[in-house]
């Protein structure tokens, strides 16, 4: 996915890291990695640490970090719209018009990115930067530890169990797509994008699926 | 055994009365040492009430607590999870040094993102999902 953008780039000091939060494991992710011939790094992260450590809440979202470690963007949206929402749902085709805006959504996103690694630009200051990261409130982080658990009672198992853990986890932290998708893929392969997700999506009326990086 | 889970391990202990454990076990799961003064790592101490500790053993659960950490258990109390706390969170986040992490790649090597300093890093997620 990112690969044009790491083949542009990697002579100016910079590197793309691809994290899958896949909970079913690498096997199961390898075949898209495969597909996408990369020469990033492509982690597997079954627990979904980074989503723990980053209090992200969806995929794709990404953060940028500067040569010192530090923080330049925090979580965004990674290219991705809002444009599949309004997607006929029978053909799986958007409106022309849609796709054109979607693409050039992507593509300004992927810009931003260029501009930043060749001249500092659309880096944020230190107080923006923490104005706008996403605060853990202790119901967050009940939901992580309930997700950690549900993830190992599945691995192990106990699926029922472990349904309800995630479940649970959900409903402490209803704004992660991630935990609550990640559960029903776990329960079966394509419940992520069925019908309890779209009414999920729908449910969701007037707010963002993929709030815009305000790059 | 009872199984602990923290947000980057898994540990086998011995462990009774939910998560009774010694000592000695309490470090290893949670990086905190038992002391006079209370659970102590580098120079912060907690002090632990009496209810909390017995003949060199921790309840390891009330301990995560005080520390502002959630702490969830399977239906057995076979398995534990032991959460990072609100708190240290976003302290950590709000210091703006990215947080560092390792993760296997897709052949099982582990990578770490401070591997990558010097460079600008561009890290996104993505699932099959």
């Amino acid at each position: 996915m990112w690969q044009q953008l790491y083949d542009e780039l990697k002579d100016k000091g910079f590197m793309v890291v691809a994290v899958a939060e896949e909970s079913r494991g690498a096997d199961h992710a390898r075949p898209w990695i495969e597909q996408a011939k990369s020469s990033y790094w492509q982690l597997i992260d079954t627990e979904h640490r980074l989503s723990d450590l980053y209090n992200l809440v969806n995929v794709p979202q990404a953060i940028w970090i500067d040569e010192k470690g530090r923080i330049a963007r925090p979580p965004e949206t990674a290219g991705s719209t809002d444009h599949f929402r309004r997607m006929d749902l029978k053909t799986r085709t958007m409106s022309p018009e849609d796709q054109a805006e979607r693409l050039a959504a992507r593509q300004a996103y992927l810009d931003a990115v260029r501009n930043w690694v060749r001249t500092g630009r659309h880096a944020m200051a230190a107080d923006t930067a923490r104005a706008s990261l996403p605060r853990v409130t202790p119901e967050i982080a009940e939901a992580r530890a309930r997700f950690r658990l549900g993830v190992w009672l599945r691995r192990h198992g106990r699926a029922a169990e472990g349904d309800r853990q995630m479940a649970e986890a959900s409903r402490l932290y209803p704004e992660s797509w991630s935990m609550w998708r990640q559960a029903a893929d776990l329960d079966e392969v394509g419940k992520a994008s069925g019908p309890e997700f779209w009414a999920r999506v729908r449910a969701l009326g007037d707010k963002p699926y993929y709030p815009p990086p305000k790059v | 055994m009872t199984i602990v889970l923290t947000p980057t391990a898994e540990h086998d202990v011995v462990a009774r009365d939910g998560l009774w454990m010694s000592a000695a076990e309490a470090e290893t799961v949670t990086g905190w040492t038992l002391k006079p003064e209370g659970m102590c790592r580098a120079e912060a101490c907690v002090p632990m009430p009496a209810s909390a500790l017995a003949a060199g053993a921790v309840d390891v659960e009330a301990f995560w607590r005080k520390l502002g950490g959630p702490v969830v258990g399977s239906d057995a109390g076979d398995v534990w999870a032991l959460g990072a706390p609100a708190d240290e969170r976003n302290a950590v986040l709000e210091g703006l040094q990215a947080p560092d992490f390792t993760l296997p790649d897709v052949d099982g090597v582990p990578r770490t993102l401070s591997q990558l300093r010097g460079r600008k890093v561009f890290l996104a997620t993505w699932a099959s999902w």
